[in-house]
């Protein structure tokens, strides 16, 4: 039975409410014959009898889903056909899973001679369960709703219950994300728990050696083959040094001239133009750096004369992701540099100072906490970029300063640990977790400090 | 002068006053193409002040930011006219903008101290024009410019405090400081006190008399009362126009003209 119909059942059930709940309001309204008069618009009544039969049944079907599979495996394995099942192990398993397979429906025959028997009970009991869903649904939808309907009076307040109502799914759906990150944070914790019961942190954190080899055997997993410095400062190099030389003298000369020089007409266009720039997919950056910059880059270092220099560069990459990142940069300084009071400029001005003068000795000092919160958002989406890296900058563990060599970051190698022939309970593919918790603490980290700033400065000028 | 009464007022007045610091001739003022100064002369001297009155949007801050071309970052405004300072044009001649506001300063309605320290919000002006040639020398200005503005008992011990910590009234004299700073000859005053509670309204007041024989003051106000306390010379602005100019005791005893009397009496404004 697919979930598809428990739901179209609800919303069935919902719909019927609130046509019945809303005529039972206006019959309320005409036949008091102007002396009753309605607490809640008609529509109200009828949102809060749909509410009523429409949510308790769609809770019942979300958890029927997950129930009802487990009781159909329970009178499976009931079944007498089920005692000549394999003990253990994936064996149980497939055969297990053929059956109900073929009983759904979603597959032609059976291929494993054992699972052939217990087609018929499966296809029996779910049968069974898909019944009693359906009654259930019914039910509890029918009761919501009488409950609800019977209910119903003229001064009834049935505006402010709606009102509560949604407020309570407006809360529910601002959970979801919430429960989303906190889910993600925890299973990275685990793995990361476990890779660190394997590996030493301060070998992981200090190490300048990162070779993990997901063939050798993770009882001799080696410490010393997971030192991740070399990546923490490919990461910083590229993305907190290079790109950031890049992109805050050309992010904070455009919001300057943006805000102080530009007429308001180009600035009206200017700027969204510059914000859609941060809306351009990374990958697209990504073939420019790995087609056009890095190439040019080698062949200019080649020609000044410096043999190092390889297709694959840190400077490549960190430029590209440079120019990524202007528009942060640019944006959160424009805001900011707009929103120093005209009066501070205004002062400056009236003593003699030039614009140039009054833009670098006032405006810029006044404006400097939005501008410093906007670089750190910057650092923390430029060190937290994959595409660009995983295209242009290489996957060598250099701990070098030399732009020209090759480099690799923390996000290239979690993609690259994750996509290796590990397996997962290997140390090298384990080790992809530790470092996005690294990662995620830093850029966390970043963040929260960038609001704080922000809010700091919106402060100052209340 | 198409008004004859006007220049009698001003040549009869202020024989005693020496030559003018500031003389406008003729000068009116649009905003596109609104006109919101009319064909207005004024002769303005040093160690007076002058008071600026007139219902709101008679155009007096308009005016007054002709005087040290504040006007030139409003897009849209156009002057027309002369203005000399020391008989030298102000917006034809060689002289440029950073010359004429180290010369002619201002102090705005709301304080608008820097978000800087009390001692940067003062040097501000003389490193800019290049004023102070040793760090001593710029600490004596900065201690004389906030003596001046009677604010250095209450500082002195903090000056490396934001100026935006201190109080309102400690923030328009810590502004009157920092235009004192670059030693100005004429301090432009646009409604000094309007932000600010009676005691430090009186405190400001109390301020601009002490500065009157050092500089030419022009303060915009909407209180007479306050004109009436300050000046000595009082202008009256209605609709753009320049209605009536003289000693503030005639003004305001001894009215020329009947809408300076209807003002003056509280009939409009
Ligand atoms: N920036 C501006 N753009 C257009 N019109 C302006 C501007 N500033 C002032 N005005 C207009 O000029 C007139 C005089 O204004 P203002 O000089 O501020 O008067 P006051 O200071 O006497 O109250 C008003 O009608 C006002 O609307
Ligand atoms: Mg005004």
């Amino acid at each position: 039975m697919s979930p598809a119909i428990f739901v179209l059942l609800a919303i069935g059930l919902g719909l019927v409410g609130w046509l019945a709940a809303r005529s039972r309001a206006w019959a309320f309204a005409s036949s008091g014959e102007g002396r009753t008069r309605l607490h809640s618009l008609p529509s109200y009544h009828g949102w809060y009898v749909a509410l009523w039969a429409f949510v308790p049944a769609i809770v019942f079907v979300a958890i029927w889903n997950v129930v009802s599979p487990q009781l159909v495996m329970q009178s499976l394995l009931a079944d007498p056909a089920a005692a000549q099942l394999p003990d253990f192990g994936i064996n149980r398993d497939t055969v297990l899973s053929e059956a109900l397979a073929v009983a759904r429906g979603s597959a032609q025959a059976v291929f494993n001679p054992l699972a052939a028997p217990l087609v018929e009970p499966a296809a029996a009991a779910m049968h069974r369960y898909g019944i009693i869903g359906i009654v259930v649904t019914l039910l509890i939808g029918f009761t919501g709703g009488v409950l609800a309907f019977l209910r119903l009076k003229p001064d009834f307040t049935a505006r402010t219950r709606v009102e509560r109502a949604v407020m309570l799914i407006l809360l529910l759906a601002s959970l979801v994300a919430i429960l989303t990150t906190f889910g993600i944070v925890a299973s990275l914790l685990f793995e990361t728990i476990r890779f660190f019961g394997m590996v030493n942190p301060i070998d992981f954190l200090f190490g300048t050696h990162w070779s993990p080899d997901p063939m050798r055997d993770p009882a001799y997993a080696n410490g010393a083959d997971y030192g991740a410095l070399p990546l923490f400062w490919g990461t910083i190099y590229i993305g907190a040094i290079i790109a950031m030389i890049v992109a805050i003298p050309l992010g904070l000369m455009s919001a300057i001239f943006l805000t102080q020089y530009a007429n308001p007409t180009f600035r009206k266009w200017m700027k969204p133009i510059l914000e859609i720039l941060a809306g351009v997919p990374t990958v697209v950056y990504g073939y420019f750096a790995a087609l056009t910059v890095a190439p040019f880059i080698r062949d200019v270092a080649k020609s000044l004369g410096i043999a190092s220099a390889s297709s694959e560069s840190a400077i490549a990459a960190g430029l590209v992701m440079g120019v990524m990142i202007i528009p942060f940069v640019s944006s959160m300084a424009d805001d900011s540099i707009a929103a120093v009071p005209s009066a501070m400029r205004d002062g400056s001005l009236a003593m003699g100072a030039t614009k140039s003068e009054t833009i670098r000795k006032v405006l810029v000092p006044a404006a400097l906490p939005g501008i410093v919160a906007g670089v750190m958002l910057a650092v923390s989406r430029a060190i937290g970029e994959t595409m660009i890296v995983v295209m242009a900058a290489g996957a060598a563990a250099n701990l070098t300063a030399n732009p020209f060599a090759s480099m690799t970051t923390v996000t290239y190698q979690i993609v690259a640990m994750l996509t290796g022939e590990g397996s997962f309970d290997h140390p090298a593919t384990l080790s992809a977790f530790a470092l996005g918790m690294v990662l995620f603490v830093v850029t966390l980290g970043l963040n929260f400090i960038a609001l704080r700033v922000v809010k700091r400065y919106r402060e100052a000028y209340e | 002068m198409n008004n004859p009464d006007l220049e009698s007022s001003v040549a009869a007045g202020f024989t005693d006053a020496g030559p003018a610091k500031i003389s406008a001739n003729k000068v009116s003022v649009y905003y596109g193409e609104k006109k919101a100064i009319d064909e207005v002369s004024i002769d303005i001297h040093t160690r007076y002040v002058t008071a600026f009155i007139g219902p709101s949007g008679c155009g007096k801050s308009t005016f007054l930011r002709t005087l040290n071309r504040m006007n030139d970052t409003i897009p849209s405004a156009r002057v027309d006219g002369e203005i000399l300072l020391d008989g030298q044009d102000i917006y034809r001649s060689k002289m440029d903008v950073v010359q004429l506001r180290a010369r002619v300063g201002m102090v705005f309605q709301k304080p608008n101290p820097f978000p800087k320290s009390i001692y940067d919000n003062i040097a501000y002006g003389p490193k800019i024009h290049g004023i102070a040639q040793s760090k001593s020398e710029l600490d004596e200005i900065v201690e004389q410019s906030l003596r001046r503005a009677g604010l250095w008992e209450e500082v002195k011990d903090r000056l490396t405090d934001s100026g935006t910590a201190l109080s309102g009234g400690q923030q328009q004299r810590l502004c009157i400081a920092r235009a004192i700073a670059v030693d100005p000859e004429v301090i432009l005053m646009d409604e000094p006190c309007s932000a600010l509670d009676p005691i430090a309204t009186a405190r400001i007041e109390e301020l601009i008399d002490e500065l009157r024989g050092r500089y030419a003051i022009v303060i915009v106000t909407h209180s007479m009362q306050q004109a009436a306390r300050v000046s000595q010379r009082t202008a009256f602005f209605h609709l753009g126009n320049l209605v009536e100019y003289g000693r503030t005791s005639d003004i305001f005893t001894n009215p020329r003209k009947e809408r300076t009397k209807d003002y003056i009496t509280g009939r409009y404004g």
